[in-house]
């Protein structure tokens, strides 16, 4: 199949890590739009939701920018949708972090702040879990090492969706696979090799 | 378990990375997309940019090396060097960086840790501190020093530290004026007083001439993370041999 027939969206939202994502992306081969437009994010066959910052600003966003729709309806058609750090917290149904704020709800759960007794932000390299079996783990192994840097943390109701668990003074999902919706807590585009292979894992999967 | 962290430092001015003894002496080390793209192949964790030459001039230069390595290499990115305003730190984030630190700026100007963290996230701000072992009375242990370790301040290292993570902070890049360049160690006591003291990751740097040292700055300073320039720049060692040999003292590190 070639690359270059599918389109592939990273939603602009005015916040987030973008540039890193695109970059990830032009590296593996892939053309991506960059895009704020409701219509050509449901016309992608595949797309990311970046995320840096804090989680209530993050909503206010994606809800001031149209974009919370967007994704909502992405995840109702079931199209490939691929969520980073901020990005994953988005789809749970609340936030502790700044006050408590309203989330997507997509994935039923909170998202709380990391447990006191280590360092916060949990920033750097730690190992990822792998809980079920899936194409987008393809040649990554087991509780390979990726690049996190939060401060808080996606708590889902109930474990259907958690696809890796990450230690840090607990045991906190750092990935979620629901469909055809993926989420990192971690970032794929600041992971080195194993991350572009994740990227690329999805990719296929979603565009074949 | 979070891994501890391997950062190479790479020392810019007019574009070339440089590396010197105390801030001064510098030997042209290379050209800066190169090395970023040879550390990331040899498994470093995250990458420092300075801009040591810090002129306006300089800072176009930097955000063109920024946007080349950033295409090419997949680890965090931080620089620093001049940044003084929001302005500064946005075009240098837009070009690809995932961290600024702040020195000097952050002295003059408490507010701009505060605003950018607001901004763009406590986890984008790093405080560089230049730490140098101190007689002055009112810097008891260490004065912060500013403009490239050139101008003291009479300001206690410690007591800005926890002032700078109280506004927004998220990480502090420690050097040691005293050790840096001479390659016979980090200061540890610093490193310990600093790490021990505020509850964001504290980067070590300053100092290393051997793997020994690497090791002490994360154990007997307790760093999260060890920063050093010229052990890589010179190959005396590889990236890769750093991390083996803190594996084999028992440090978690990301081995690839």
């Amino acid at each position: 199949m070639k690359k270059d027939t599918k389109k592939i969206a990273v939603i602009d939202y005015g916040a987030g890590n973008i540039g890193s994502v695109v970059n990830a992306l032009v590296k593996l081969g892939y053309q991506a739009t960059v895009t704020d437009s409701v219509s050509a994010i449901l016309k992608a066959d595949a797309v990311f939701l970046p995320g840096v910052g804090a989680g209530g600003d993050t909503m206010q966003s994606l809800q001031a920018s149209g974009m919370a729709a967007a994704v909502l309806k992405l995840v109702e058609l079931r199209r490939p949708l691929f969520a980073i750090c901020v990005g994953m917290q988005v789809l749970l149904s609340s936030t502790e972090e700044d006050g408590e704020h309203r989330c997507l709800g997509i994935i039923p759960g909170k998202v709380r702040k990391l447990p006191q007794g280590q360092k916060v932000p949990h920033m750097g390299w730690n190992q990822v879990r792998q809980v079920v079996s899936h194409p987008v783990f393809n040649n990554i192994p087991d509780n390979t090492d990726f690049y996190f840097v939060h401060s808080y943390y996606a708590h889902p109701a109930d474990s259907s969706a958690v696809a890796g668990l990450t230690e840090y003074g607990i045991e906190f999902c750092s990935m979620l696979i629901k469909n055809n919706l993926f989420a990192t807590q971690f970032h794929p585009e600041k992971s080195g090799e194993p991350g572009l292979i994740m990227y690329s894992n999805f990719l296929k999967y979603a565009l074949s | 378990m979070l891994t501890k962290r391997v950062i190479p430092c790479l020392d810019v001015t007019d574009g070339r990375v440089v590396k010197g003894t105390s801030f001064t002496n510098l030997r042209d080390a290379g050209d800066p997309v190169e090395q970023a793209a040879f550390y990331y192949r040899e498994g470093a964790d995250e990458l420092v940019f300075l801009d040591i030459g810090a002129t306006p001039e300089a800072r176009d230069t930097m955000v063109n090396v920024v946007e080349k390595v950033a295409r090419q290499v997949f680890v965090p990115l931080c620089v620093g060097g001049g940044l003084r305003t929001i302005d500064d730190i946005r075009r240098i984030l837009q070009a690809g960086a995932d961290k600024v630190s702040i020195n000097t700026a952050a002295v003059q100007n408490p507010g701009l840790l505060r605003e950018g963290a607001a901004i763009f996230g406590r986890q984008c701000m790093v405080l560089a501190v230049d730490a140098r072992r101190s007689v002055n009375e009112n810097a008891a242990g260490w004065e912060v020093y500013t403009h490239g370790g050139r101008k003291p301040t009479g300001i206690n290292v410690l007591k800005w530290i926890e002032e700078a993570v109280g506004l927004g902070a998220g990480e502090i890049l420690l050097t040691s004026w005293d050790a840096d360049g001479h390659r016979a160690g980090y200061d540890n006591e610093l490193n310990r007083a600093v790490s021990e003291l505020v509850a964001v990751p504290v980067i070590a740097s300053g100092g290393a001439g051997t793997l020994e040292h690497l090791y002490q700055a994360l154990a007997l300073g307790r760093a999260d993370a060890v920063l050093a320039a010229s052990i890589f720049h010179y190959r005396e060692y590889s990236i890769r041999q750093a991390k083996e040999y803190l594996a084999a003292k028992g440090i978690p590190v990301r081995l690839q």
